[in-house]
């Protein structure tokens, strides 16, 4: 019964995305490219050579980290959409961490930086819960407005305190920090590729957040705020200190994932460095129907729709912007297919709508025939 | 809405067959109502009466089975095809907006007083005029929901479905928000009615159900496993078919140990949601060892002294002595450890987290304590055991302990709350109308745990408004009108009619005068 239940959840949200690439496809239909060829592109270039797929695997990073901190969050019902801003702040905090210190031993350096990363994207996203838990502010606002703050800053450090100075002698003035000393980067994997270690430490937190959610008290604690808050006020959980820490542990994988962008992929602080991760995260993390086990191949699931969408730009003349039109596309579907799973009578109106289209159609099919 | 063909004369299922995955809900049931009969459907919860009426409205479709009108075959589609052949329904959980009037909400209902740019209130007004005149259902259409009573907002529920064209009326359950007097008075203005119309009525109450049907239909497991004129049988008989054994709902033997003082509450003053005092110095003892009632119209301070009780509401002044500690205004799980037990009143979302799995829930409170957890870790071993002793102990009827408990019945998640509550030895327990709306054999087992629990020397508070249930089980009955204790008397004493006007707020009249001396501390505090 409970197998049964999973397999039909499951194949509604099958059904769903194959209607979300549908919808795409009219769109790409409609500007003239071919969405058979679009979607061959997208997801089977990326992984035709090693290359391709290091690629898709240093992209996957990022996304499963946030995305790791968001399902941390929605499951203890509270909605972080601030993962951007947090992100940019984990940046700016690992590069001003490594480069305080540029003669401390990698075995401290790379930790401190790491570690600094993730404590000022904690501390943003715990700004977002602290109003939320003592001041009943919406979180959706407050992490949003959070983003435009980071933004700014982040901009200003750039441009600003954190400039490169060799920017300004040679005049090419790129807004972006020194690099980092070599002590703090992220140990390569495959030699001649960008895939780094920080694959394996997403892959382990990965599994931490799956036991921290499932098999410790904590996570039982949160899990029960965020699924049901009257009832674990009733049992004496304090709802409002548990929505803080799921904030300060979202906040603190969306800092992470920039310092692992820092430290494993650009060695610096570059503007643009989080490239959408912190909203693509949110889709990544409701795919993998914030479950660490969905959230690790729907990680990888995006890593090849970013690098395929940049393949198709090359090759079918598809904008790279067209994967965030099928981000969007996928968004609205799984949120509509919750609702529908919600509601009895929509299914039986469905059910019934589909039964009489396809016992129509067989009528249909059998008149062709005789 | 369009008026009906004629006036409906007859209804009449046959075979009406429906599945859903893994269920079979309805099993070839036949019905049949004519005009001018009350015919009751009762049956536990699960037995398919709500999904029968669902099929009639046009919510669902039935797999095989036909609907006839006045001897013509129909389909509905939705609810609007029903009411377009006079055929309306009276929800359990009222369809009222509470911040617009009645005739507002009667024009939400109907398209033909939408006229462009202009919406015809007046005429919403003259229709409800007409409806509860003709009909005897005083309702005033200038009146807000939420300035009505319980009662009242029944009977706009009424006018508005017979507004809408109605003439056969299916009513779910439509006196399970009532109190006993505003019972009495529905159905008699019901009985007046039907002379007019046709009425299906679902109940589990069968005094209700021997009082007004003419006919009464059993359903058990999706089949109808009876049919019969009401009046040939006894209320006990119906209790039998329809749980398919024989009922005897158990009572206080009394005489137990009358034991310590266990719950002192004094001169406690509380605030409601809208910052007024509703309770305002309520004073009340619970021994060890005898079961409490607090009888009283739903309303009257009952939700807002259990949730005071259970720390979930801030207390304004006074006390609540518990063990010699002052409980007032401590964190609930300072008072879960005290050894408080709270069976809630909303048991869908406060008694459990509908999404979590039973054993989950069945820890919801102890998943901390040694036995549950190590070292922050929960001990899965010990969770899965613990569910399975309490599913038998308890007989929580479920596919598995790993089944979401959002989706088992009323009774059964009941039960899981019960099991929770009990197991964990308190030493009093606050049940919140612990049976509302759950069927007979689940009320059964409810009653029968109270009572051994009460054996063990465990204070019961029952908070109810079903005065059997108070007369049945408990030693003492406490009466609260507006914030106070108005009387406590012993069970032997109270009869259904002085429990019905006391909880009217009216003195009692089997000694005169003395409602108001039995509060002096409420009276001091003021």
């Amino acid at each position: 019964m409970n197998r049964n239940k999973v397999l039909y959840s499951g194949a509604i949200i099958l059904a769903v995305t194959l209607i979300a690439a549908l919808l795409v496809a009219l769109v790409l239909f409609s500007i003239g490219a071919s969405p058979l060829a679009t979607y061959k592109t997208i997801l089977t270039g990326p992984l035709s050579d090693l290359f391709g797929v290091t690629e898709v695997l240093v992209r996957s990073v990022p996304l499963m980290l946030v995305a790791l901190g968001i399902a941390i969050s929605f499951r203890s019902g509270i909605l972080n959409i601030g993962a951007e801003g947090q992100i940019q702040m984990g940046v700016i905090a690992s590069t001003a961490m490594a480069l305080a210190m540029p003669h401390a031993p990698k075995a401290i350096l790379l930790p401190a930086a790491l570690m600094a990363g993730a404590l000022a994207g904690a501390v943003w996203g715990g700004i977002a819960g602290w109003l939320k838990a003592k001041l009943q502010v919406n979180e959706i606002l407050s992490t949003v407005m959070l983003n435009y703050i980071a933004a700014q800053v982040y901009t200003f450090l750039l441009r600003g305190p954190m400039l490169d100075p060799n920017e300004l002698e040679t005049g090419s003035g790129t807004p972006q920090s020194m690099r980092l000393p070599e002590l703090a980067f992220l140990d390569t994997l495959v030699p001649g590729t960008r895939i780094h270690m920080g694959l394996i430490l997403a892959l382990v937190a990965a599994l931490l957040v799956w036991m921290l959610l499932w098999k410790t008290t904590l996570g039982y604690r949160m899990r029960t705020a965020g699924a049901g808050a009257k009832a674990a006020r009733y049992a004496g959980i304090p709802v409002e200190r548990y929505l803080i820490v799921a904030m300060l542990m979202a906040g603190g994988f969306a800092g992470l994932a920039g310092a692992v962008e820092v430290s494993g992929v650009h060695h610096r602080a570059i503007e643009g460095i989080s490239s959408g991760y912190g909203f693509a995260g949110i889709v990544v993390a409701l795919f993998g129907a914030l479950h660490p086990g969905g959230i690790v191949p729907s990680a990888v699931f995006f890593g090849i729709l970013l690098i395929g969408a940049d393949m198709t730009q090359r090759s079918a003349s598809v904008p790279a912007n067209m994967v965030l039109v099928l981000q969007g596309v996928i968004i609205l579907s799984i949120v509509s297919a919750q609702s529908f799973l919600r509601n009895p009578y929509a299914q039986e109106r469905f059910f019934r709508w589909f039964g009489r289209f396809s016992s129509s159609a067989r009528k249909a099919g059998k008149g062709v025939q005789s | 809405m369009t008026p009906s063909l004629e006036p409906i004369s007859e209804l009449k299922l046959e075979g009406i067959t429906k599945r859903f995955p893994g269920v079979l809900a309805c099993d070839g049931i036949s019905l049949q109502v004519r005009r001018g009969e009350v015919l009751a459907l009762v049956g536990e919860n699960g037995a398919g009466k709500t999904t029968l009426m669902n099929i009639i409205m046009g919510l669902y479709r039935p797999d095989s089975g036909t609907i006839h009108v006045n001897g013509e075959e129909v389909h509905f589609h939705s609810p609007g095809d029903a009411y377009a052949r006079g055929i309306g329904m009276v929800h359990q959980h009222f369809m009222l907006v509470p911040n617009m009037t009645v005739a507002e909400n009667l024009a939400l209902g109907l398209k033909e007083l939408h006229h462009f740019m202009n919406l015809d209130i007046k005429g919403a007004a003259k229709r409800i005029r007409e409806v509860s005149e003709r009909y005897e259902l005083p309702v005033n259409p200038d009146a807000y929901i939420w300035q009505l009573s319980v009662g009242e907002q029944q009977r706009v529920e009424l006018v508005k479905t017979l507004c809408l064209g109605a003439r056969l009326l299916i009513l779910d359950e439509p006196t399970s928000a009532l109190t006993p007097q505003e019972t009495d008075d529905l159905i008699v203005r019901l009985q007046r009615m039907a002379s007019e119309l046709a009425i299906i009525f679902i109940s589990h109450k069968l005094n209700e159900v021997k009082a007004l049907s003419d006919r009464v239909s059993i359903l058990r497991h999706g089949a109808v496993v009876f049919n019969g004129q009401t009046a040939n049988h006894e209320p006990s008989e119906l209790a039998a078919l329809m749980t398919g054994h024989d009922v005897v709902l158990p009572r206080n033997e009394g005489s137990g140990i009358q034991g310590e003082p266990l719950l002192s509450v004094q001169n406690l003053c509380v605030r409601g949601d809208r910052g007024n005092l509703v309770l305002d110095g309520l004073s009340l003892e619970l021994r060890a060892g005898e079961v409490l009632g607090m009888a009283g119209v739903s309303g009257n301070g009952q939700r807002e002294f259990a949730d005071a009780l259970a720390g979930l509401r801030p207390v304004e002044s006074g006390q609540i002595l518990f063990g010699g500690k002052d409980l007032a205004n401590r964190t609930p799980r300072e008072i879960i450890h005290a050894g408080m037990g709270y069976v809630p009143e909303d048991r869908q979302t406060e008694g459990i987290v509908p999404s979590f799995s039973v054993k989950d829930n069945l820890i919801l409170k102890d998943f901390a304590e040694p036995r549950f957890s190590k070292m922050a870790f929960l001990r899965k071993k010990e969770i899965d055991s613990n569910a399975e002793v309490l599913k038998e102990r308890f007989d929580i009827r479920c596919p598995s302990t790993s089944t979401a408990t959002g989706s088992l019945s009323g009774g059964n998640i009941q039960k899981v709350i019960l099991a929770r509550e009990i197991s964990r030895g308190p030493k009093a327990l606050v049940a919140v109308y612990p049976t509302r709306g759950i069927d007979m054999g689940a009320q059964e087992f409810i009653h029968e745990q109270l009572l051994a629990r009460r054996r063990e020397g465990i204070g019961i508070l029952l908070i109810s408004e079903e005065l059997e249930e108070v007369m049945n089980l408990s030693d003492r009955i406490a009466v609260i009108y507006k914030g106070k204790i108005l009387k406590v008397l012993p069970a032997v004493e109270a009869t259904r009619e002085r429990l019905g006007i006391l909880m009217a707020g009216l003195a009692d009249p089997d000694s005169p005068g003395d409602a108001q001396a039995e509060v002096p501390a409420g009276a001091a505090h003021e």
